[in-house]
């Protein structure tokens, strides 16, 4: 079986312009929620309490929101977490009241209403821990930025470098802005699979990198203009792309669909990867590449001189 | 040109082999069990132990599967969890306080594979529930302390070299002290420069004053500090292990922090309340009279403690008659520290108290000479008496000295006690996480599933689209499944939900190295090669490419390890190793297959790559 038997070269770098234009247009809206709306950072970020509890019965989340007020806790927010019998409650950090007895306390006011109750979990972080936690997982995107970028300036050529971490970094503003535009928890396993689909999605801007090297040095693309070359590159590697992030997304769409509420969020960041990931590595990078005036020089140098020499023989 | 030598053959039975040993672990589930270890390093499992736990268990006529002796802990396992908890019960009943009755899963494997170190896999807090704390020590209290016990330290020693001040002060961490002239000045500051070499001394002048003012050095800062954080570490493990948690982890992090993960424990409010109790310590006196008299102290034992008195013991369970009248609590105490008699030499314990405590010791010891005091302390109720010193003089200045009847060992137990009761730094949890048993069972089901389907869709996949190659390429994704496992075993690395999520992403992931071996070589077939340099040209080819794009995903993991906490850094590390492991499987497995199958046939007219 084989789903892409192309023969000739496709013209994406035709339409690059375009490309750049889907992407700016998605860049600027994702900035642009990111910047009203701002993101649902979770517990582990802002400081807080999350407490996951199990009832035999589905239960009234007003009269459990009710016995919340009547504590102190009119803030807290209480929902549905998974099946109609599990409830999560989350309490934000109060000034004065320590945090370790604070769930203690709404776990026997809650009992009082149904002794049936069953604590699922409790996670609490302090103010001082979420900041932490918020400025190291920063960091964290710091290094492999600058990880990716002399890896691949290392391994190619700078152009590539930069290119690649530009898409690639379009692709994390782009997922991070999703969560912001639908409000959904940004937790630390979702920076987690952020981090993961970074190092994840430049793959694909290295193999058809590495393509575009093997097509310069090649001699059928010998006189060939640098678009066609690209194309020719992007063409060549787009079934593996395919196949490839086709069963990562089967992976994925298993934990989607497997792995319950908790790991939902995370396997939504690592799709919403997967797809931009596809589309920026290649239809971003690229063009990137071209406008940073790639030629064959800065890939050839090596082996420009046994070509000479060949020359002379002949 | 496809054939491998039979060395690289070998490599790859052994690896398979050596993953299937250490993974093997992980299918045979676990036992309940009842773990029993000494409280205090002076007492050891042994087999005489092993004897007492078999006779309790025995006389509650219960048969255990079988009782071992292992890294210092003696361990009984059950078949039911009915009879674990009864077990534990009639185990703590024979044996008394002093031993920790844990109750514990182990696992069932067979005796062969725990003796290679094949264990199964160590499941994070997550997955099998448990608590975990992040507590952090109040350093500015302790430094506070610290220079409060400096401040007496200079008021007792100026008096003592009749050293004349016009007064002495300390806010927050800096201590001031004034003086009338210059002179007076000069010779204070010697004596102070010598017997208090961690105080960074600065002088000034201001309207006919003359001051010395005074901090702490940065290295006895830092030493005051790690002390402080020793201390705690200290008090808290003691604490855990009255909680009787099979395998508690305490561990410092950073410079003020302490992780506290208890496996298993479900009561958090009790594990709450006894890590954040303040154990209290009271000075009182002996009831000396009374304790001259023999009878008197029987009868307190049996009952009939004499009226304004009570009976506590000390550690080695020598009875004690206290009056009931506190003499100085344990906020009074600001410093305490094992050290040697000046004199004698003998091995003692130096007390620093505060202002007010010295004034009132000074009264006591004056009215009470030739007489015993008790230290008590008190945890959870239950009062202990450290140590019951007699009284030679009059003691003066707050700076109180145990010594006599002492060994090194013993001094330094008395300092730790004394320390824990005053408690040096107060703590704070800042970060808790508790899963309850049924979540981590959830999320086990939820991990295995998700990565058991997402195999199965792809392993469908790969082998329609690529038949004959594609069942190679399954193969060895299975292999690289089976190491991944292996290794995690066998590093003992903490496995937690993410990290299972990881190891879903890491297969997800690593398919895409066969991918792109089978791709190159379908397209070297259609450029027109023969089948056998298509399969040479497509691993070659493939290769650089496969190192490039997993090296950018392991500077991604890397970077999640180093700067990760908790959970995530399972994912890392999971996501690190699976990259390792994908690569070796994805060339070398899946390439020793298609040598194996395809490498033999000296005509090879097709490959069977769909």
């Amino acid at each position: 079986m084989e789903f892409f038997r192309i023969k000739k070269s496709i013209p994406f770098m035709r339409f690059a312009r375009m490309f750049n234009i889907i992407s700016l247009i998605t860049f600027l809206i994702a900035v642009g929620s990111l910047s009203t709306k701002g993101l649902n950072l979770g517990v582990d970020f802002t400081g807080g309490t999350v407490m996951e509890v199990s009832y035999t019965q589905p239960p009234e989340l007003d009269s459990i929101r009710g016995t919340l007020a009547k504590i102190g806790f009119s803030e807290a927010s209480v929902q549905n977490f998974g099946t109609a019998r599990d409830v999560l409650i989350r309490l934000p950090v109060k000034e004065g009241l320590t945090s370790a007895q604070l769930s203690e306390q709404v776990l026997v006011e809650l009992r009082k209403d149904n002794a049936q109750l069953e604590m699922r979990r409790v996670e609490f972080v302090g103010p001082q821990v979420g900041k932490e936690l918020f400025e190291s997982g920063a960091l964290a995107l710091l290094f492999v930025c600058i990880g990716i970028v002399a890896y691949l300036a290392l391994r190619f050529e700078w152009k590539f470098g930069l290119a690649a971490i530009i898409a690639n970094l379009h692709d994390v503003i782009i997922i991070v802005g999703v969560f912001s535009i639908f409000q959904w928890e940004f937790s630390l396993p979702v920076l987690a699979a952020v981090l993961a689909i970074l190092g994840y999605s430049v793959n694909e801007s290295v193999v058809v990198f590495d393509r575009v090297r093997e097509c310069f040095r090649s001699r059928q693309y010998r006189g060939a203009s640098v678009p066609d070359v690209l194309d020719a590159a992007i063409t060549q590697t787009m079934s593996r792309t395919i196949i490839t992030h086709g069963s990562t997304q089967m992976m994925v769409l298993a934990m989607l669909l497997f792995g319950g509420e908790t790991l939902f969020h995370f396997a939504l960041a690592l799709t919403i990867g997967i797809c931009f990931g596809i589309y920026s590595s290649v239809l971003v990078a690229s063009p990137i590449v071209m406008y940073l005036g790639v030629s064959r020089d800065d890939l050839v140098k090596i082996e420009k001189k046994p070509e000479n020499e060949s020359g002379a023989v002949v | 040109m496809n054939r491998y030598p039979l060395w690289k053959y070998l490599l790859i039975v052994v690896a398979l082999v050596g993953g299937l040993i250490y993974t093997l672990p992980n299918f045979y589930g676990e036992v309940p069990a009842v773990q029993v270890s000494p409280l205090r390093s002076s007492l050891k499992a042994d087999a005489a132990l092993m004897a007492r736990v078999e006779q309790a268990l025995q006389k509650a006529s219960l048969k255990p599967e079988g009782v071992a002796l292992e890294a210092g802990s003696i361990k009984a396992r059950f078949t039911t969890t009915d009879e674990q908890l009864k077990a534990k019960d009639a185990v703590q009943t024979a044996l008394g306080e002093d031993y920790v009755v844990a109750l514990n899963l182990l696992s069932r494997s067979p005796q062969w594979l725990t003796s290679i170190g094949a264990l199964p896999m160590y499941l994070g807090l997550d997955l099998r529930g448990g608590v975990h704390f992040l507590m952090q020590v109040d350093m500015k209290s302790a430094l506070t302390k610290k220079m409060e016990a400096y401040t007496n330290d200079i008021r007792s020693t100026l008096r003592e070299r009749r050293i004349q001040y016009s007064g002495i002060s300390r806010d927050g961490q800096r201590v001031t002290v004034r003086f009338r002239d210059d002179a007076t000045r000069t010779k204070a500051l010697a004596v102070i420069t010598k017997n208090m070499p961690d105080l960074e001394l600065t002088t000034a002048d201001d309207a006919g004053e003359f001051r010395i003012s005074g901090g702490l050095r940065v290295e006895a800062q830092r030493t005051t500090q790690q002390f402080a954080l020793q201390q705690n570490i200290n008090t808290l493990r003691n604490r855990v292990n009255e909680l009787g948690v099979a395998e508690p982890i305490i561990q410092q992090q950073g410079l003020d922090r302490v992780v506290v993960q208890l496996p298993g424990v479900q009561d958090t409010a009790k594990a709450k309340d006894i890590l954040g109790r303040t154990a209290t310590l009271e000075i009182r006196m002996v009831d000396d009279e009374r304790m001259l008299d023999l009878a008197a102290v029987q009868q307190a034992k049996a009952g009939q403690v004499p009226f304004g008195s009570e009976l506590y013991y000390e550690r080695n369970g020598q009875p004690v008659l206290v009056k009931k009248q506190v003499v100085l609590t344990g906020e009074r105490i600001n410093d305490a520290q094992p050290g040697f008699d000046q004199q004698t030499s003998e091995p003692a314990v130096h007390i620093n108290l505060d202002g007010t405590g010295a004034r009132v010791f000074q009264q006591v010891t004056r009215e009470n000479v030739g007489k015993r005091m008790a230290i008590l302390l008190f945890e959870r109720g239950k009062g202990e008496v450290v140590t019951a010193p007699v009284i030679r003089s009059e003691i003066g200045g707050g700076r109180v000295q145990i010594s006599g009847r002492m060994t090194s060992q013993e001094a330094r137990d008395v300092s730790l006690l004394l320390r824990a009761g005053a408690l040096a730094a107060p703590m704070e949890i800042v970060e808790e996480r508790t899963v309850g048993p049924s979540l981590g069972a959830d999320n086990i089901r939820i991990g295995f599933n998700s990565t058991l389907y997402g195999f199965a869709a792809i392993a469908v996949f790969m082998v329609i689209y690529y038949t004959v190659v594609g069942v190679f390429s399954v193969v060895a994704l299975a292999a690289n499944l089976l190491f991944l496992i292996a290794l995690l075993s066998m590093l003992q690395a903490t496995l937690t939900l993410p990290g299972m999520a990881g190891i879903a992403l890491t297969i997800g992931m690593a398919i895409d190295a066969n991918v792109l071996i089978n791709e190159r070589i379908r397209e070297e077939l259609r450029n027109g090669n023969t089948p056998h340099a298509a399969i040479y040209a497509g691993y070659d080819r493939a290769w650089g490419t496969i190192l490039d794009s997993n090296i950018t995903t392991l500077i991604a993991g890397l970077a999640l390890f180093a700067f990760g906490s908790g959970p995530v850094k399972g994912f890392a590390v999971v996501l690190c190793l699976g990259i390792l492991t994908s690569i070796f499987s994805a060339v070398v497995v899946s390439r020793g297959m298609m040598n194996l199958y395809y490498g033999g046939r000296r005509k090879l007219d097709r490959i069977a790559i769909g």
